[in-house]
């Protein structure tokens, strides 16, 4: 079907030399890799033309591992050795999961950070977005040929200190240089706000797959300032899932279903979601293992009752970041609406009414991401064009450190914007105090228990001195990827300690070279795993077409021309399923060349059809 | 590039030493300092260059903060005269001050108990209010009259007031959860 495929003008040679820079969407849901080509961001495609990679990532016994639509394919004959949704895990513990009993995993308590057990062994929530970010690595360096420069990854906005440290290490594990980790409502804003010359105050309204953002930005010539943000780091299109699962159990009168059972009756929840943002009704049928049919009639009303309560829940921290900004609603001149489960019009109808206008929808929520990712990959690269922009971003919560009696001191507080800098002196409680532990917390509320630990380290060595006398100065420094290094100094005696907060479970550059260095070793094997994968998908995709053709079109060939198709496509499928990713590649290319008589006739009629009932005088 | 670092606030950002300031001119001198020196501008150069970023965004970050808050912008004003705030150890105040914020805190504390938001937004309005009055009277004692002492002790209340703001936004933040 080679006649099918058009290339996009531009997308053959650079113009110039140009350093090889890409945006990564790590998203719950879906991840998507974009760069900057010819002046425009684009979203870089795989083989068989998918943009979007499902971030599902399959591990099997011999520790092969595949990711996105192939993993997507095993959840559910195999969930337990199928993570999805990985993100919700990044920088969280067993206990931080509210629903951990509703997923099919193995949770495993590891210091800091959890761990899955899979039949590979098992997997910290760092690995598995690591192979998620190697897969979109290898797509980009195919599809530009070549090595990148590096790559901007984005984070949701309200992500803490532990949760964005996991996500750098997993890029770098992936083998990414990363130049930067950018909020995703500001990568949108980029993306809106450079296409439409946009000036004022806007709001990123940003429902993703598991996380909630909403930033408020100033944009003034050129310079996209964040005058505050806020959020939910568990709450997003999959609540609306769960929602509808637990409903589902409910009128079915299940109360316990296995973990194949679980996961196939999530995904027809997620199915009729998607269905009735543009139907009134839908139905939700499934045969589970026991032989039990499930047959449902929904409706977009109860579907609205049942997760009302989740949309409110969006408009809280709506409410707090205009307040952190001093603004009020007619302040705002656009709300961008970001992220695929905005699509869902109570949603939608929920944040006009707040703000009292209709929510720009002018971009795909899916990709405006990653694309405002790519074009400040592209400018942080030094492929700057004419246009000159500069962000300017704050950190989501306030950062601070535990005082007597389990009280959190702030030091840095939210919406600050970064880098920033903050200093506080405190001194020894106790004479001839030689010690001091510090304690670093991020989070808004009073009580340390409260408040997410970040990190823990002493400064030793103080002079014995009288209580109250030393002067122990703390400094919290925050970069531009809004991560924390602390460190403390005694100001009498010059005694100084320093901690760049890693979180207990953080990778120190050494470990991250080791796993570096044995993913090398394993790269001949992972070569050919990834050779075979996408030999198939290729395969998939020509099958796929031309069945479709011969359904439509199958007028345009002759009986015998049809069993020779038949007979090649036959041939290729039964390759399909085996190892031999030669075998794969030749009955590929003989299916390709027997139908290019094929989808040349289907062409001409095609431009026949386009041209019927034009004059000559108009084609001109 | 050339920056440096012991430069005061004012003449970082080409503004005369004095508390009255257009923020609208504080705001674009700040972009056009951040679009020199944000890190963003050095991601490709050395490790040097991208500490030397760091820290000069820092502290144009730093000064920007102290500059736009008219508590901040006076307090560092009467820091360069060599002036105190003492505002952690001094807490001799007016007795009207005093009562008057017992009243004040009084009536959050009752407001909070009954999740009265519309009281709590009156009383953010007073105190807004209140705090413009006392800056106008910095402006006053510092620019035209060179009294930091008497400034000083606005400066006191205007740190007082804040808290109060700060303790409302919070209660009313605690109510919208």
């Amino acid at each position: 079907m080679a006649l099918l495929q058009i290339a996009e003008p531009g997308q053959s040679t650079a113009p110039h030399q140009h350093r090889l820079a890409v945006g990564i969407d790590l998203g719950t849901t879906n991840s998507l890799v974009a760069t900057v080509r010819s002046g425009s961001a684009v979203v870089l495609p795989d083989t068989a033309g998918f943009g979007l990679v499902p971030s599902v990532v399959h591990y099997t016994a011999d520790n092969s591992v595949t990711v996105g639509h192939l993993a997507q394919a095993r959840q559910i004959d195999d969930p337990r050795n199928t993570i999805v949704s990985v993100k919700r895990f990044m920088g969280r513990s067993v206990a931080d999961l509210p629903d951990a009993s509703s997923t099919p995993y193995r949770f495993v308590d590891a210091p800091g950070m959890l761990k899955i057990k899979t039949i590979a062994g098992e997997k910290s929530p760092v690995e598995v977005s690591a192979d998620i970010l190697r897969e979109l690595r290898i797509r980009a360096e195919q599809s530009l040929g070549g090595e990148l420069v590096g790559a901007v990854v984005t984070v949701p906005a309200y992500f803490d200190d532990a949760q964005r440290q996991a996500t750098k290490d997993a890029a770098r594990l992936a083998g990414l240089n990363v130049l930067r980790l950018l909020n995703e409502p500001t990568a949108a804003a980029i993306a809106y706000g450079l296409d439409n010359a946009a000036e004022g105050i806007y709001v990123v309204y940003d429902l993703g797959g598991g996380t909630f953002d909403v930033s408020v930005l100033e944009l003034t010539r050129g310079v996209f300032q964040v005058r505050a943000t806020s959020g939910d780091s568990s709450l997003g299109g999959d609540d609306f899932d769960q929602r509808l699962y637990c409903w589902i159990l409910q009128q079915a009168g299940l109360t316990t279903p296995s973990d194949k059972d679980m996961r196939l009756l999530l995904s027809r929840a997620r199915e009729a979601k998607e269905l009735l943002t543009d139907h009134h009704t839908t139905r939700i049928t499934a045969v589970l293992s026991d032989g039990e049919a499930i047959d449902l009639e929904l409706s977009a009303e109860t579907f609205q009752t049942i997760t009302a309560q989740l949309v409110q829940k969006t408009l809280t921290p709506v409410r707090k970041a205009l307040r952190d900004a001093q603004l009020a609603t007619e302040d705002v001149k656009g709300v961008v609406l970001v992220g695929g489960a905005t699509r869902m019009p109570h949603v939608r109808k929920a944040v006009a009414d707040y703000f009292k206008r209709e929510p720009l929808t002018n971009l795909d929520p899916d990709k405006v991401v990653a694309l405002g990712a790519a074009m400040q990959a592209n400018a942080l690269a030094g492929n700057r064009g004419d246009e000159e922009w500069l962000l300017l971003d704050v950190i989501p919560l306030s950062l601070g450190l535990e005082t007597m009696g389990g009280l959190v001191e702030k030091i840095v507080p939210r919406n600050s914007t970064i880098p920033t800098a903050r200093a506080q002196e405190f001194t020894t409680f106790k004479n001839g105090q030689t010690a001091m532990a510090i304690h670093v917390l991020q989070g808004e509320r009073e009580l340390v228990q409260d408040c997410r630990s970040l990190a823990r380290f002493e400064l030793r060595g103080i002079p014995p001195m009288p209580a109250g006398a030393a002067r122990i100065r703390v400094t919290f420094q925050v970069d531009a990827d809004g991560l924390l290094a602390v460190s403390a100094k005694e100001q009498i005696s010059n005694v100084e300690a320093s901690i760049i907060v890693k979180p207990s479970y953080g990778l120190a550059d050494h470990e991250i070279a080791q796993m570096l260095e044995d993913s090398m070793q394993n790269a001949e094997q992972d070569k050919n795993a990834r050779n075979l994968l996408e030999a198939r998908v290729e395969a998939q995709a020509l099958l796929d077409a031309t069945r479709s053709a011969l359904a439509t079109d199958s007028a345009l060939v002759s009986p015998d021309e049809h069993g020779n198709i038949m007979q090649l496509l036959t041939q290729l499928e039964i390759c399909q399923q085996g190892e031999d990713i030669q075998a794969i590649r030749e009955a590929t290319e003989q299916l390709n060349r027997i139908t290019e008589p094929f989808a040349a006739r289907r062409m001409d009629v095609g431009v026949r059809k386009a041209l019927a009932g034009q004059r000559i005088d108009e084609l001109g | 590039m050339s920056f440096d670092f012991s430069d005061n606030h004012f003449s970082l950002f080409g503004l005369p030493v004095q508390f009255r300031q257009d923020v609208v001119d504080i705001e674009a001198v700040y972009r056009t300092l951040q679009a020199q020196y944000h890190p963003d501008r050095a991601v490709t150069g050395s490790d040097s260059d991208k500490r030397f970023a760091l820290q000069a965004a820092t502290h144009i970050n730093d000064a920007f903060h102290t500059l736009k808050s008219p508590l901040a912008r006076a307090r560092y004003l009467l820091k360069l005269q060599g002036f105190d705030t003492q505002e952690e150890t001094n807490t001799s105040m007016p007795a009207d001050f005093l009562m008057q914020q017992m009243e004040w805190r009084e009536a959050i504390a009752e407001a909070k108990q009954t999740h009265d938001l519309d009281e709590l937004e009156a009383l953010a309005t007073q105190l807004r209010s209140e705090s413009r009055s006392l800056t106008t009277l910095i402006a006053g004692l510092i620019d035209d009259k060179q009294d930091f002492n008497r400034a000083g002790l606005v400066v006191r209340k205007l740190r007082f007031i804040e808290k109060l703001e700060q303790e409302i936004g919070d209660a009313i933040e605690a109510l919208l959860d």
